[in-house]
């Protein structure tokens, strides 16, 4: 009996001496969080902070917001915990606000049609305030003074166009700010991803908006307009002296440039090619009928270099209006009309080619033009009737290249403030605009998968960065924000965080039909 | 039946070294020692010098593999343990004094890993059972006292059940991860076994044997996808598919000194030609697009070293080591198989109950060194992404037998 036990000893010790073990075992005790404090950890801005992706914000999308992600990583080295807006009643995940016009449902990809559209169904999101501060003080459609605008997350405001939806459902009050929301956390540390939509609702627009630089009273913006610099210098400092006062660490942002954005460049200037145009002898006909004697009207006018004759070997370019150019209606009605063209339809070709040249390689064409492209503007009779062939596209859905200077000129200020923020509050900056820039050329992660900047393609299933909106990022997009937040906090506070491996996040959502 | 048999996942690749318990406590050499009908496996030509006329040995090892990993990039944990009992039985019979015959079943490969599903790796496996059981009939000639030789055919019944997820991101519109299972069951081949003993001097005994490579052809098998959003459901649809998977072929050379009446060693020296494992290719009979998994696998050899001693009629003592080398090449180190170079610690005796019969003891320790390896070769959207971390391996394994002769 007794030496039973003495092998039954023996064969434990073998057992126990059979335990794989690490030289040096990986554990939370691994990793530091530097000069940092993670223990309150609050993020403000926009869009990027909340989550929002593939046209909204929804219940499982959020869980994927770039703060969501970061705060998984500070829990590991003494990080609290980290709280969301509620997407509680968003049972479906379809994203989008009840009853609001606009605020869609998530957009899919319906196999059945090839392309995005918001999922079937109506949207649970509703209005009913939270009144309660989160520590994700991301509020999509934010501008720079929009973080310091009293009532901004007033109900009674919405209506009016002075108060934002998102932050009307978890604003304390009526009349606190989202900066204030997000101090009475009383951070000990943030990060501020806060300024693109001073500049990129502009571009998103197509450049209808007005560019307000040298007005300094935001009051007066419209949504889609570039908030004067000094304007966005102003509210950037006090958000941040408001965030540091506190004694908090952090990082900040910078914002993007539209280059880097699927949404600016998916669409090409010249897509147009002869079997896209439908044959051999449409390309003939259109060249015959319009654009051969329009050429000629132009060149006569010295004007000939806003249109060729299209090409039945390389990719013609889209025909546009710019709005800068001469607007030559009274040349061309006359020109047309005594040329013999009954006078209505003169005019008509007046008034649509007045200021109508074809694109260039300097023009960015906006991602919704490609659904718009080749199909029939309302009420406009045929030969015209075809949106980029024989009906110019209309401003809002270029970017010519005008707008593209003035977009770069806010966006470099607007970033110059951002850096001059950070050097002078000696906070840690995440150059997002030169990160996201990585991906034109491809940004490698650790694990040697290439990324790119480019929209979803069915090809491209495990790697697409950006959501089906094409301007905020996907789940796995936020990954990729997220770890070169780690990064950067990691250089800068001495810190060591794990890092985040993007190619285990999701991709778009596609079903075979919606 | 199928708990019996050969699961497991250490030594080189797939390969188990655990085919007798006299000799697995002697470093596993063998292939120039007469110990038993063991030989039958070791070396077929050494049965004709088998003492008594008719031999038996069965035997079956507990074998307690477990493997952890670690990222420290990514703050990533995981291990598995895994249980397996590789078995052998094997019996020879001395028909005339120049004939010998016997048969010998072993399962000499197997490779059993479950790693908890849809874990860090699982887009390369989240779990592999795979089984061959080796079924040799066998003849040894003796040429004259001093040189004899032996062979036979040997059949494989084998089987192969898989299971990895699609991709590292792939889910179904509830979230759970798509994965696919292949699983052949019955698959068999054939190979043969052939070797020679010399023994130019008595008391030493050279030996040269050869197993030969058998390609396990998996046809028909069943691939079964799970949690496949819909839209995927029209590209991964269950269906059959094809898959080889090459048993590499074995040459092993030794010697065995005795160096008194009790005291013996060996040394034995194996080469497995493993470069045979290119790739695991999977094609599939439907439009299912074929999956190429690059292994580039390298010859790889083992140096065994043993020693046994006979104090008396009723006991014997047994003890070896040996270096087996892992042919897994840098960047291919694939969690389906994650082994590296290894040393085997071995032990064991045997308590002869009667002249006849004799219960054999033995036990194996494998000892890993911890590695830091990757595989480079998974392919995603036409790139190719790595997977690793820092692995660490342990084995231990127990054995039982029973030898009976007269």
């Amino acid at each position: 009996m007794k030496n039973k036990f003495i092998y039954l000893a023996v064969l434990a010790a073998g057992f126990a001496a059979c335990e794989p073990e690490f030289e040096n075992e990986v554990t939370n005790a691994d990793y530091s969080a530097g000069d940092a404090d993670f223990t309150t950890y609050v993020a403000v801005g926009n869009s990027l902070t909340a989550g929002y992706m593939d046209g909204t914000v929804s219940r499982i999308g959020q869980s994927y917001s770039y703060p969501s992600l970061l705060a998984q990583q500070f829990a590991v080295v003494g990080g609290g915990a980290f709280t969301q807006p509620s997407y509680e009643e968003d049972v479906n995940n379809l994203g989008g606000i009840s009853g609001l016009p606009g605020f869609n449902t998530r957009l899919i990809l319906d196999a059945s049609a090839g392309a995005p559209e918001p999922i079937a169904g109506t949207s649970t999101v509703t209005l009913a305030a939270q009144a309660k501060a989160y520590n994700n003080m991301g509020v999509p459609g934010a501008k720079s003074y929009h973080l310091l605008a009293a009532g901004y997350g007033n109900a009674a405001g919405v209506a009016l166009g002075q108060a934002n939806p998102y932050f009307v459902r978890h604003a304390t009050s009526a009349s606190t700010t989202v900066l204030a929301d997000a101090m009475s956390l009383n951070p000990t540390f943030f990060t501020n991803w806060i300024g693109s939509n001073d500049v990129l609702l502009y571009a998103i627009a197509g450049g209808t908006g007005v560019n307000q630089a040298g007005n300094q009273n935001p009051a007066t913006y419209a949504q889609n307009d570039i908030t004067d610099p000094g304007v966005f210098a102003s509210a950037y400092s006090t958000i941040v002296n408001t965030l540091v006062s506190g004694g908090a660490k952090g990082v900040i942002a910078t914002i993007p440039n539209v280059t880097s954005i699927p949404y600016f460049t998916t669409v090409p200037f010249n897509p147009l090619t002869t079997a896209s145009l439908g044959g051999s002898a449409t390309v003939q006909q259109l060249n015959t009928s319009l654009y051969g004697p329009m050429k000629q009207v132009l060149t006569l006018l010295g004007q000939g270099d806003r249109l060729n004759l299209l090409s039945e070997t390389e990719g013609n370019p889209i025909l546009i209006t710019d709005e800068t150019l001469t607007n030559l209606a009274p040349q061309l009605t006359a020109a047309f009309t005594s040329a013999g063209y009954p006078p209505a339809t003169a005019a008509f070709i007046g008034s649509v080619y007045g200021q109508a040249r074809q694109a260039t390689a300097t023009d960015l064409i906006l991602l919704p033009a490609s659904s718009l492209i080749g199909t029939a503007p309302a009420n406009v009779p045929a030969p015209f009737n075809v949106y980029g062939v024989t009906y110019p596209l209309q401003d809002g859905s270029v970017l010519i290249p005008s707008e593209i200077a003035m977009i770069n000129t806010a966006t470099n200020s607007f970033n110059n403030t951002i850096k001059q923020v950070a050097t002078a509050k000696g906070l840690a900056l995440a150059d997002m605009n030169a990160i996201l820039a990585q991906l034109v050329t491809g940004l490698t992660t650790d694990d040697g998968q290439t990324y790119n900047a480019g929209y979803f393609s069915t090809a491209r299933l495990s790697t697409a960065l950006f959501s089906l909106d094409g301007v905020h990022p996907n789940a796995r997009g936020y990954a990729v924000v997220a770890n070169e937040i780690i990064k950067v906090i990691n250089m800068h506070y001495n810190a060591k965080l794990p890092a985040i491996n993007a190619g285990y996040y999701p991709g778009p959502t596609i079903l075979p039909s919606n | 039946m199928m708990a019996l048999a050969a699961s497991s996942a250490f030594a080189g690749g797939y390969r188990v070294s655990l085919q007798g318990q006299k000799q697995l406590a002697m470093g596993h050499t063998g292939v120039a020692v007469v110990n038993s009908a063991e030989v039958l496996f070791f070396n077929p030509a050494g049965a004709a010098y088998l003492k008594d006329r008719f031999n038996f040995s069965a035997g079956a090892n507990g074998l307690f593999a477990k493997t952890k990993f670690q990222n420290e990039t990514y703050n990533w944990t995981n291990s598995t343990d895994n249980f397996g009992t590789p078995f052998e039985v094997y019996a020879s019979y001395r028909a005339t004094d120049w004939l010998t015959v016997g048969l010998a079943v072993y399962s000499p490969y197997g490779s059993a890993v479950e790693w908890d599903q849809d874990w860090q790796g699982s887009h390369l496996v989240n779990n592999i059972d795979l089984q061959a059981i080796y079924i040799q009939p066998t003849v040894a000639i003796k040429v004259n006292d001093r040189f004899s030789v032996g062979g036979g055919p040997i059949f494989v019944t084998g089987s192969v059940n898989f299971n990895r997820n699609l991709t590292r991101s792939l889910t179904d519109e509830q979230g759970n991860r798509s994965d696919v299972t292949v699983d052949a069951k019955g698959v068999t081949a054939w190979g043969w076994d052939a070797g020679f003993m010399f023994n130019p001097i008595d008391g030493v005994r050279l030996g040269v044997n050869y197993r030969s490579e058998i390609t396990m052809e998996a046809r028909d098998g069943d691939a079964t996808f799970h949690d496949l959003p819909a839209f995927a459901q029209g590209t991964y649809q269950n269906t059959q598919f094809d898959a080889d998977l090459p048993l590499p072929a074995e040459l092993t050379a030794g010697i065995s000194v005795e160096i008194t009446d009790k005291w013996l060693v060996a040394f034995d020296y194996n080469m497995a030609f493993w470069h045979v494992y290119d790739a695991l290719t999977i094609s599939f009979a439907n439009g299912t697009p074929t999956s190429v998994n690059p292994r580039n696998y390298k010859d790889a050899g083992t140096y065994r070293f043993g020693t046994q001693f006979k104090p008396n009629e009723k006991f014997a003592f047994r003890a070896g080591w040996y270096f087996d080398e892992s042919p897994v090449q840098d960047g291919y180190f694939a969690p389906e198989t994650p082994r590296n170079d290894s040393m085997g610690f071995t032990g064991g005796l045997t308590y002869q109950i009667n002249p006849k019969l004799g219960i054999d003891f033995s036990f194996l320790y494998l000892h890993f060194d911890e590695t830091n390896n990757s595989y480079n070769y998974y392919s995603e959207d036409g790139s190719l992404v790595s997977f690793g971390g820092t692995y660490k391996n342990t084995v231990f394994s127990p054995g039982l037998g029973l030898t009976y002769s007269f």
